[in-house]
């Protein structure tokens, strides 16, 4: 890839479930190093398979891109297994959090710290750092992690992804199910993380309005094809997507069909 | 009648009955490892056994050192282990259960013609060097054996809790056990785990295969323990190795007592399908077993 600031160049991919069900078909994006990439949409967009591509994780869901590349720092994802991906920074936050419930909170850090084959010391390291982004972590780490709140499991999940040193974090639906002040504060810190240490967030999100107040760019998914891309700033200030993704006075006439793709 | 109820008969049968019931245990904690990390019930088990214990007996019958067969059995155990995992199952992964339940039956014919090929299809003698006298504790006789192969059980649980509990690919091994697909996108390494699972269960495998071979002969009815393992299973649940251990002992005693005290009013002979009443029993009340899917979870 010539752009080298460009950590990930998602490039008119279609994806597929059993060879039948077509979840994607024409998704472009680019993240650059260092942003914040919102993907937007309503449910069925493609809002979960887009990251799931990103990550290389279809196959275990018996899903395969079928067109299109996707580029983590130049490389086809395709080729590497999920778990080379992860050793070489890019990590997800699965839909649903999918923490390990039998193990306490500390064990799912560390199961992180392992997946990157951490040393010991490393992985200490790293949980000292992480409870510093996520106190309450601290004060449950010897809890069952199945045991805490739904806010708890989103950090455990998040701090488990940062146990792999991520460059680049995917998250999906972090909003998911939590009260909204847990949503802002988890969103904060997703900032804070992006600020301080310049790691590269995308996270495709139901809840728009938090999306776009957090986010650098964004990318609007329709029916599983990107059909808007543009600043966060700007796109939170137009009528259409106010109207239909923000969900701000609610008027079927004003479709942006007139929205042209950027994508 | 209940007066002249002989509490020191019942107290031996009720101990004997557990003793035997360790050895099921052994034979049930094969399956659930298995099961626990990839869902699959593995048939093959008892065929690993058989295997492992047919392996052993011929190697000490050629005239090398018991130390040293009970090493090379035990690589080949693990090696075995390992090529199942990569060749069987690793291509069958995200397949429906019993297509795997389906491929290991279809394994264990192919284990057991194996072993039938490589070692001969004759009954061998196993002598662990155990004499079988029974020893008399408070007035109880116990088979010195069963106490034996208690003991070795309970080492061997002791070793695999402790190996899940503190190293790091135990840790990787209960996370798997929880949640495959996060512990793939968190990047832990799936086939080392299956590959060290598979050498646990072979590990398994060995040791009830020795202590089965010693106390009936190595032969090739041993591969049918693990139908005994299976109402164990049920009791216990698939996925509790504790469960395992509390299932294997409450079969091992039920089916003795039942044997002693109910066998005439069948004619006798029983302790050979109590078992599996038993399990019928708990199917009906608990399907999931009494330790199997305690989930973990706040709702």
């Amino acid at each position: 890839m010539p752009n080298d600031d460009v950590i990930l160049v998602v490039d008119a991919v279609h994806a597929t479930y059993n060879h039948a069900i077509t979840a994607l078909h024409g998704v472009s994006f680019k993240l650059r190093r260092g942003e914040i990439l919102a993907l937007l949409g309503a449910n069925g967009a493609g809002k979960t398979t887009t990251p799931k591509a990103v990550s290389n994780l279809l196959p275990a869901e018996r899903g395969h891109v079928n067109a299109g590349t996707i580029r983590y720092d130049g490389s086809d994802v395709s080729r590497r297994q999920p778990g080379d991906l992860v050793r070489a920074g890019l990590v997800q936050v699965l839909e649903g959090r999918h923490c390990f419930k039998s193990l306490t909170v500390e064990e799912n850090l560390v199961a992180g710290g392992i997946g990157r084959s951490g040393r010991r010391a490393e992985i200490n390291g790293d949980l000292a750092r992480i409870y510093g982004y996520f106190p309450r972590l601290k004060e449950k780490r010897r809890t069952l992690s199945g045991l805490t709140s739904g806010g708890e499991q989103q950090m455990t999940a998040i701090g488990r992804a940062l146990m792999s040193r991520p460059r680049l974090l995917v998250l999906d639906e972090p909003s998911m199910g939590l009260a909204p002040l847990i949503v802002q504060d988890i969103f904060q810190t997703l900032r804070k993380l992006n600020r301080e240490t310049g790691l590269s967030i995308l996270v495709a999100e139901q809840n728009s309005a938090v999306a776009l107040r957090y986010a650098d760019h964004a990318t609007v998914l329709e029916n599983g094809v990107s059909v808007l891309s543009g600043a966060a700033a700007e796109l939170r200030q137009r009528e259409d997507v106010r109207a239909f993704y923000l969900g701000q006075q609610a008027s079927p006439a004003a479709k942006p069909a007139h929205l042209h793709a950027v994508a | 009648m209940i007066a002249d109820f002989d509490y020191q008969f019942f107290i031996e049968v009720l101990v004997g009955g557990l003793l035997s019931g360790v050895m099921y245990s052994l034979v049930a904690i094969g399956f659930v490892l298995i099961y626990k990390t990839s869902g699959v019930l593995n048939f093959a088990q008892g065929a690993l056994l058989l295997f492992a214990a047919l392996t052993f007996v011929s190697l000490v019958e050629r005239g090398i050192p018991f130390a040293l067969a009970l090493v090379v059995t035990f690589a080949i155990m693990v090696a075995i282990g390992i090529a199942i995992e990569r060749t069987v199952l690793r291509p069958l992964t995200n397949k429906p259960p019993i297509t795997l339940f389906m491929a290991t039956l279809g394994l264990s014919y192919i284990i057991e013609g194996a072993a039938q090929l490589i070692w001969g299809t004759q009954v061998h003698g196993l002598d662990l060097g155990i004499e079988d006298v029974p020893l008399e504790i408070g007035g109880v006789l116990i088979s010195q054996f069963d106490i034996f192969a208690a003991v070795v059980a309970a080492g061997m649980v002791l070793l695999l809790s402790l190996f899940f509990r503190y190293t790091r690919i135990g840790l990787s091994f209960r996370a798997v056990a929880d949640d495959q697909f996060a512990a793939l996108a968190v990047g832990l390494r799936l086939p080392l785990i299956w590959a060290t699972v598979w050498a646990a269960a072979g590990l398994v495998a060995l040791v009830a295969g020795l202590l089965w071979g010693a106390r009936l002969g190595v032969q090739f009815s041993l591969s049918l323990v693990v139908l005994k393992a299976l109402p164990v299973l049920v009791l216990g649940g698939f996925d509790s190795i504790l469960g395992a251990i509390v299932g294997g002992l409450l079969i091992g005693a039920s089916e003795k007592l039942a044997e002693v005290y109910i066998g005439d009013y069948f004619g006798g002979g029983i302790e050979s399908w109590f078992a599996y009443v038993v399990a019928l029993v708990f199917l009906l009340i608990r399907p999931s077993g009494l330790f199997g899917q305690k989930l973990v979870e706040r709702i």
